[in-house]
């Protein structure tokens, strides 16, 4: 019996693997021209995913199995929750980068008293996330289409904070120099609660890596990167305030498990993937730190 | 003022290419840094580019009638060598106000369109005006012989977008991995002033040369009466 549940977990595993990573069959249903990219919608054997630019599995910018949308389907979105084992309870929640929308609905279902901004640029990304992608908008949940750097200074001014602020406005493609700079993380900083976390969700590879790390802690401080081997991403985990120790993780971790395993995420295995640079430091000590005055980051992710 | 003769020294005209291929360079380096400088306070959206790409044109079409009119009168070296040291001066504030410029513009618009064509316009417009008289003021100071002028002034584009395109490229593809935005504004401007001055002194230099040139003539024309 146990081997039989085992066989299943493991076909059922390269099922949804498949399904990601083979984007041969998957058929266009739709597909437009914005001011900033080229937006396609495919769906194949159920599951829809939202690309931008190119046809290729490494651009895909959100995906959403059609018969069970609140199941998150991609590794970073589930890495995300980690963010929770550092600010369990976040009420005021801002998402800089839509994609699909569905980090905005999975975590209205989870917080339904919370609201939740979403920063998208692309007017465009923003209907397609609504027709095609169950996005939806409500008293809590607010969609508006703005820079997320003017945005940022904008809510800075008006004295707003945030309990948790996901930046998820990279893709493995293009960065958005802006947002790399000293000076942003700085304005994200003054955004954020007491209790407040930033969640990042970047894609740097070669020096952009060891520049980014650098910049992220000369604002913050230790932080935890979050990593899973099989993606060429990593989730950056900061806070104003010092990091919660093993000990506190752990138990926030058990506390959070079953409200989090309906979505697909199991919390204690991600909170393993969290390595905190006070004890692991994966960058050269003198990398430089990126700023207003200096931020060639494209330049910088070019694979030497 | 000594008026443009045809005494001139064999190395004015080289010159006058290298000062006007330094300016479009500049200008370019200048233009695409400035996407850069808005970022922060902007954003990086299309209407940025709008915003900068208006105001550099603005400023070069107003700077080319400038320029002509300018070069009218008592048109010289020297004062084609001031043209660059206002343009050197007047480049500064890009680097060294316009926080506080895009600030105030940020605080008081709310749209991002007209926030970053009025911070284009406040950090870039006097500037680009004046790297945009140098091109017709160098037509008249190369151009000796109208039945050529057409292809001095063919040249002379020739030299100077050259110059664009170098400062381009070079910029956005190697300076801005290897220095700050504001070292780069800096070298520009400290290039446009250096060259400036070499205009001016390299026209002191002729005169004094051609003085005692002529003096020579003079005294040998009363030796022979």
């Amino acid at each position: 019996m146990n081997k039989f549940i085992f066989t299943l977990v493991i076909i059922s595993g390269l099922l949804i693997g498949s399904m990601v990573s083979t984007p041969i069959l998957a058929k266009t249903i739709h597909s437009e021209r914005s001011l900033y990219r080229n937006i396609l919608v495919e769906e194949n054997k159920g599951l829809r995913c939202l690309k931008f630019n190119v046809r290729s599995s490494k651009t895909q910018q959100s995906c959403m199995l059609v018969d069970d949308p609140q199941r998150l389907v991609f590794n970073y979105t589930k890495m995300l929750f980690s963010s929770l084992l550092i600010n369990p309870n976040p009420e005021r929640i801002l998402i800089i980068g839509l994609g699909g929308g569905t980090m905005s609905n999975t975590l209205h279902q989870i917080y339904p008293k919370a609201t939740i901004t979403n920063v998208e640029i692309d007017p465009a990304v923003i209907k397609v996330a609504r027709n095609y992608f169950s996005f939806f908008e409500n008293d809590h949940i607010t969609a508006v289409a703005q820079d997320g750097r003017i945005f940022i200074k904008r809510e800075s001014i008006k004295k707003q904070q945030y309990d948790w602020i996901i930046l998820d406005a990279f893709n493995g493609d293009y960065i958005p120099e802006h947002l790399m700079t000293q000076e942003f993380l700085q304005e994200v900083k003054n955004l954020l609660s007491e209790n407040g976390v930033l969640a990042a969700n970047t894609f740097s590879v070669s020096r952009l890596y060891n520049y980014e790390s650098a910049t992220y802690k000369s604002v913050f401080g230790d932080f935890f990167n979050v990593k899973n081997n099989n993606n060429s991403n990593r989730i950056i985990l900061a806070s104003a305030k010092p990091l919660p120790n093993n000990d506190e993780i752990a138990s926030r971790a058990l506390a959070l498990r079953a409200s989090l395993l309906p979505f697909n995420v199991d919390i204690i295995e991600i909170s393993r993937q969290m390595l905190s640079t006070a004890t692991t430091q994966d960058w050269p000590k003198n990398s430089p730190v990126l700023t207003d005055q200096y931020s060639p980051a494209n330049l910088l992710n070019l694979k030497d | 003022m000594t008026k443009i003769n045809n005494n001139n020294s064999p190395w004015q005209n080289p010159l006058i290419y290298l000062l006007a291929f330094s300016s479009g360079f500049c200008i370019m380096s200048i233009e695409l840094l400035g996407g850069r400088i808005l970022a922060p306070f902007f954003g990086s959206s299309v209407h940025i580019w709008g915003s900068i790409i208006t105001v550099f044109m603005l400023s070069l079409s107003l700077g080319y009638l400038a320029g002509g009119k300018l070069s009218t009168k008592n048109a010289s070296l020297n004062r084609y060598g001031l043209i660059f040291i206002c343009a050197g001066i007047t480049v500064l504030p890009v680097a060294f106000s316009s926080q506080w410029i895009m600030e105030a513009i940020f605080l008081a618009i709310e749209d991002t369109r007209y926030g970053s064509l009025l911070a284009s316009m406040a950090l870039f417009f006097v500037p680009t005006v004046i790297l945009g008289m140098i091109s017709p003021y160098s037509v008249r100071l190369l151009v000796t012989d109208k039945d050529k002028s057409g292809q001095v002034a063919g040249f002379l584009y020739f030299v100077s977008t050259l110059g664009s395109a170098l400062g381009t490229i070079i910029t956005s593809f190697y300076l801005v991995l290897l220095f700050e935005v504001n070292d780069i504004i800096m070298v520009c401007s400290t290039v446009l002033i250096l060259l400036g001055v070499s205009a001016m002194v390299f026209n002191r230099v002729n005169q004094q040369k051609q003085g005692r040139d002529s003096n020579v003539l003079n005294q040998q024309g009363t030796a022979h009466e």
